[in-house]
This record gives structure tokens, C-alpha cells and sequence, in this order.
């Protein structure tokens, strides 16, 4: 049996054993932004402390930017401070930042990866959950609290306690229009939102090697909304190619040297991991959450289940999550009418994802009494689709196409659900309160499917528009 | 070495929370979290789930007059799941919260509780279940967590409790605030950074 690649990362980076009986990790890429980060920098300044390896730190901001107006100061004088903050840290920090003026801004998790910053074999950590999205590249990725934030940037080292692996492998192939958003719904449905407590997940298999690396992120960027620690994809030649020229990647002979690096990580058919479940990808048909924790997903022609199916805990989250989407249990998923659409964030914010809800939405109109917005994930995403014309398909269809941001995803900036509206939404967390309104209700789907509810009015199968 | 006063017992009354998967945003919505700084946090604790829109009070346990005082929170599954932030386990420490005893935790959560110096425990269902029936139907009882012995006492009950060992340890050595034990290896810290072939370029 030979190591896999979580432990051979792992083992690269550690430090030392701590008292406590933590592994102390060495961190090689830190990313940072605007929410997290104030109270760890202020951290630092009372203890007298520096940032360790400025160099190997990027900031950006994010959460709280609008995605319309951009004009400084911004109209919520909370945001304008925090703001504020970040870049008064970052200059005395000497920490590379990627700011509003700059053309690389965007979602953390969108620009590490599109900048060849992120890269296999590398530990990284960020203050923000979907760190994992990062494992995409095989690289092993936490996302940490502010407290550890403040370690990360004091020793560019953090205490970790090692998880256990599983090898979640997807067998199989993937149906026409279903996507890898659906795959990742698919597995929470399966593997329930605490079954990945203590584990890190490695996903492989036949259908995860055929996905592009921009679908790799979206898998493994909701590990955490199934416990998991961490989620990881081992570095092949997708992942060598899409690296290859990009700003921070190496250049030259150095990429060939660190390309045979990379592949020499991933982890070999002799690997063993400490637990392994096996899902059929030809099975899995486009996903709609109908509840309050991304776990409660079912196929689009399935129905809404029942109380009396049910047992347990299960059972009782159920009942919670009827009460507050309004559902009633029995009906057919497809139908439910939607009050808003919205196509962006960390999960499915980058180029490919506006792709697919571009070709739905061409040549359609947003159904009346229909909100919809298009963020991009990162400016150059937004670029990107402008020299495409995506941009002119969705706002001809009715879309608003915004500057690149988090958006309604948490809405800490000004775009939010109002009231109860539902929403239909590219997004990773469908929890009470999460796009902004305490009685909003989301329905986290695919973009494309997100783009087809929009063109409807209510959840529909995109196979039948593709 | 900066001191850090142990943590290894918390004492109080209890506040019972009845749900699985309580996530952070729940705890903290993200609205509340536009400050550069944690001071305040705690009168916005649950806020949805104790006010409706309008700033109405709802019926939830944070506000019960029966809890009032209650440092110690009891909760189910899987709770503190989501987001990373650690402003949730910050405005349940600012509101009060001196120990949560639970069935099972988000690991980041776990982890930014105790960095913060604030035990989360783990027990059985049934003992979780016990612990907030008692707490129910006799409020005023005082909840003992004890770290030296891994055991809850509350009135005739008294149970076992489990959290990572290295976590327990962090607490009850008052080791629980890292940076300074970290930084205690710089030398193996960039003997480390500069064997990774990444930082040198690949050159
Ligand atoms: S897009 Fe959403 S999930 Fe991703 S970093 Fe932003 S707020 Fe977090």
C-alpha cells in the first residue's frame, strides 16, 4: 500500500508535532480577504508581530463589495470600512493585493486558481470555508477561522489535527445536461451534510477524470457543505494543461519541472485510504435542493418527500425545512415558481458556468416578475464573457450582468432576497437567511438549470431545453 | 510565551438548544459581520432566529426567562456547520457562552472554538437529550464541565463527555492561543519552507 496524496502533501509540510498532539503544517499559499482578516491583523499589532512570508500571501476583497455602483466611498459606510482596513494591511504588510482597481479582482476562490497561484501539492488555507475548492488542482486546502488566519499570518504555519481519507469515486459517466454541480448535490444527498466529519475527501473515478478543471472546482468546492475538511482531485494532464502559461504558474523549463512534480503526487491505485464509497455517475440527474441545508436535494423528476418516509432526525429537519420554504411535501420539484435567479459565486461563478447559462438563455426572455443577475466570478471571468458577447445574451434575455463579486451568495452587499421571494441559485448554501433575507428560500441548482428556471418562471429539467 | 489562564472547568446554568445542523450563518448572519472587530457580536447571536423582521421578539431560549444567566449551551448534531467564520463562536462567548456540550461539531467550528479558549464537548444522544430535559424542567441547576474528568455533572445526572485529545489538551495546559507555540520553531519553519520545491521556483 503507498501513500495517497493527502497524506504525501501532508507530510511534505509538517513542521513539528505540537504539545497538544497537533501536527504544525506549514501553509505555502495564504489568501486573504476583506471578512475575516481585520480582526487577525489587529491580532498581530497588539502582539507586536509581523507577517512571516508576505510573499507567499494574496488579498483580495470580495464579500462585501457591491457589484454595481463601485464609486469610493461606497454608500454603506460599514463595507467603506472594511475596505479600508484590508488596504491599510496590506500596505504595511508588503502583501501583493488585488483590489478593485486591479484587473485581477474577484472571488478568492475563483482568482487563485484562474492565476496559477493555486497549484498541486501545495498546502493552502484562507479564512472562508470553501478553501476546498482549491483541492481541485490536488493541492490540500482548509479554510480556517480568523484566529488561525492570525497564526497562518504570523508563521505561515498552522495546528491541525490530520483527518482520515475517503475515496469518494464516481463510476461511470454523466448524462447530457447534467453537470458537476449536480454531481456534488448528488453525493451531500448521499453522504448527508455531517458525514464527512473527520475526513478529508479524495473524489476519483472515471467520472471525475473526464471533468474539466473548472467542473473539478465546483466538486470540491462544497466538501465542506458535507463535513469534510477538506476535498481533493489528483493532478493529471488536465490539470498540467490548464496551468500551463498562467501568471503565477512557473514558466519555461521550470513548468516541466514542477508538471512532473505535480503528476508524481497523485495518488496511485496501490493507495489506501481509511474509508471509500462508490456512486454511480450515470445515475445522477439534475439536482434541486428543497430544503435549508444543501443535503436536501433530489433529481428534477423526483417529488418533494414525504414526512411519513422519513425517520428520525432526518425527519424532523424535514418538517423545519417545510415550514419555512412553504413546500408541501408530495408535490413534484419542477414547478416550484421562482422569484429570483441568480448565476455567480465560488461554486459556479467562472467562465464555463456562464457558458452554460448563456447558451440556455439565448434567444429567451426572463419570465416576467423574474429578478436575474449574472456576477461574474472574478474581473477577468467578467472579461472574458464580454469578449465572448455573454454578456449582451444575458442582458438581451433580461439578466442583469454585474461586476464580479459574492453577491447574493451571502449578501453582505447590497443585493439580497427580499421578503420570501424564492430563489433559484448557482450558489453553495441554502440556509435559512443566507441570501440576505431571514424568509428567503433558495434552491441551489445548476447555472444552466438556474438560467432555465429564470427563462420559466419555475423549476424546469434544463434536458429539455439542451 | 504569552500566559493563557486553563480552561479545564466551566460551571453554570444551561441553555438548551433542540435542533440538528444548526449552521453558522444561523448563529451569525452574515449582516452582522461588516465590523472589524468581534466587540458587540453578542447581542446579535441567533438574531433571526430570535427576532422577526419587524425586531419582534420570537420565542427562542436565548430570550427564555427560564434560561437567563445560562453560560452553558446544549445542543444536537452537527452544529456550527457552514461557514468558517469565526464570528459565531465569538458572539456565543460575547453573549455569555461559557462551554457548549453537543452531539457532534463542525470540525471548523470545533477548532475556532477552542483556539478561542471556549470547550465544545461531545456526548451521546441520549445524554444530550437528558442533559436538556433537565435543564427543561429544572433550570436552575448548575452544569459542571469538566475537562480533567471528561464528565458532565447536572443535578442526579452524570456522564461522559469526548472532544479531540489534542484539543482538550490546548485547554487544560492553556495552550489553546497557538501563535507563540508556532512561532517557538521558526528554524524548522523555514527549514521546511525551503526544502518545498515550489518555493524555489522549480529552478
Ligand atoms: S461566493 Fe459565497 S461561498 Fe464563495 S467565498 Fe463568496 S460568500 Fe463564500
Amino acid at each position: 500500500m503507498s501513500r495517497n496524496l493527502f497524506d504525501m502533501v501532508w507530510d511534505m509540510h509538517k513542521v513539528a508535532t505540537l504539545s497538544t498532539g497537533q501536527d504544525q503544517l506549514f501553509i505555502g499559499l495564504h489568501l486573504v480577504h476583506e471578512v475575516t482578516s481585520p480582526q487577525a491583523f489587529a491580532m498581530l499589532a497588539e502582539r507586536g508581530l509581523k507577517v512571516l512570508y508576505p510573499g507567499r500571501t494574496f488579498a483580495t476583497v470580495d464579500h462585501i463589495v457591491p457589484t454595481d455602483d463601485r464609486s469610493r466611498p461606497f454608500s454603506d459606510p460599514l463595507a467603506e470600512e472594511m475596505l479600508g482596513a484590508i488596504e491599510r494591511n496590506v500596505r504595511a504588510h508588503g502583501i501583493e493585493f488585488f483590489g478593485l482597481d486591479s484587473g485581477n479582482q474577484g472571488i478568492v476562490h475563483i482568482i487563485g486558481p484562474e492565476l496559477g497561484l493555486t497549484q498541486p501539492g501545495m498546502t493552502i488555507a484562507c479564512g472562508d470555508s470553501h478553501t476546498a475548492t482549491h483541492g481541485a488542482f490536488g493541492s490540500i486546502a482548509f479554510g480556517i477561522g480568523t484566529s488561525q488566519v492570525r497564526d497562518v499570518l504570523a508563521t505561515q504555519t498552522m495546528a491541525l489535527d490530520r483527518p482520515k481519507v475517503r475515496l469518494v469515486r464516481l463510476d461511470g459517466k454523466l448524462g447530457t445536461g447534467v453537470t458537476a454541480k449536480d454531481l456534488i448535490l448528488r453525493i451531500m444527498a448521499e453522504l448527508g451534510v455531517d458525514g464527512g466529519l473527520g475526513y478529508a475527501y479524495e473524489y476519483g473515478g472515471a467520472a471525475i477524470a473526464a471533468l474539466s478543471m473548472e467542473e473539478r472546482m465546483t466538486v470540491c468546492n462544497m466538501s465542506v457543505e458535507g463535513g469534510a475538511r477538506a476535498g481533493y482531485i489528483n493532478p493529471d494532464d488536465t490539470t498540467v494543461e490548464y496551468l500551463r502559461g498562467l501568471p503565477y504558474a512557473p514558466s519555461g523549463e521550470g513548468f516541466e519541472k514542477a508538471a512532473a512534480f505535480w503528476k508524481s503526487l497523485a495518488s496511485g491505485p496501490g493507495s489506501s485510504y481509511d474509508d471509500e464509497v462508490g456512486i454511480d455517475a450515470s445515475s445522477i440527474e439534475p439536482m434541486v435542493t428543497w430544503g435549508i441545508n444543501p443535503g436536501q436535494g433530489i433529481g428534477i423528476s423526483g417529488r418533494l418527500p414525504r414526512l411519513e418516509d422519513l425517520e428520525g432526525a432526518e425527519r424532523d429537519l424535514a418538517a423545519k425545512a417545510y415550514e419555512h420554504m412553504k413546500f408541501t411535501p408530495g408535490d413534484p420539484v419542477k414547478g416550484r415558481k421562482v422569484d429570483v435567479a441568480f448565476i455567480g459565486s465560488c461554486t459556479n461563478g467562472r467562465i464555463s458556468d456562464l457558458r452554460a447559462a448563456a447558451a440556455v438563455a439565448k434567444g429567451r426572455k426572463v419570465a416576467r416578475g423574474v429578478r436575474a443577475l449574472v456576477v461574474p466570478g472574478s474581473k477577468r471571468v467578467a472579461a472574458q464573457a464580454r469578449a465572448e458577447g455573454l454578456d449582451l445574451i444575458f442582458l438581451e434575455a433580461g439578466f442583469e450582468f454585474r461586476e464580479a463579486g459574492c453577491s447574493m451568495c451571502l449578501a453582505m452587499n447590497p443585493d439580497k432576497l427580499l421578503g420570501d421571494e424564492v430563489s433559484a441559485s448557482s450558489s453553495n448554501r441554502n440556509f435559512i437567511g443566507r441570501q440576505g433575507s431571514p424568509t428567503g428560500r433558495t434552491l441551489l441548482m445548476s447555472p444552466a438549470m438556474v438560467a432555465a428556471a429564470a427563462v420559466s418562471g419555475e423549476v424546469v429539467d434544463v434536458r429539455d431545453f439542451v | 510565551m504569552t500566559i493563557t489562564p486553563i480552561r479545564s472547568l466551566a460551571a453554570g446554568r444551561g441553555i438548551p438548544i433542540r435542533e440538528n445542523d444548526i449552521d453558522t450563518d444561523r448563529i451569525i448572519p452574515a449582516r452582522y459581520m461588516k465590523g472589524i472587530t468581534f466587540e458587540g457580536l453578542g447581542e446579535f447571536a441567533f438574531h433571526d432566529a430570535r427576532f422577526d423582521e419587524a425586531g419582534n421578539p420570537k420565542a427562542h431560549p436565548f430570550d427564555d426567562p427560564r434560561f437567563k444567566g445560562g453560560s452553558i449551551l446544549v445542543v444536537n448534531r452537527n452544529f456550527g456547520c457552514g461557514s468558517s467564520r469565526e464570528h459565531a463562536p465569538q458572539a456565543l462567548e460575547k453573549f455569555g457562552i461559557r462551554a457548549i456540550v453537543g452531539e457532534s461539531f463542525a470540525e471548523i467550528f470545533a477548532g475556532n472554538c477552542t483556539v478561542m479558549g471556549l470547550p465544545a464537548v461531545s456526548a451521546s444522544g441520549p445524554d444530550v437529550a437528558a442533559l436538556q430535559d433537565l435543564i427543561e424542567a429544572k433550570p436552575e441547576t448548575e452544569i459542571r464541565v469538566d475537562l480533567e474528568a471528561m464528565r458532565v455533572g447536572a443535578g442526579n445526572l452524570d456522564f461522559g463527555i469526548s472532544m479531540k485529545d489534542s484539543y482538550r489538551n490546548a485547554l487544560v495546559s492553556g495552550t489553546w492561543d497557538s501563535t507563540a507555540a508556532l512561532l517557538s520553531n521558526l528554524d524548522a519553519i523555514r527549514a521546511v519552507a525551503s526544502a518545498l520545491p515550489y518555493i524555489g521556483g522549480f529552478a
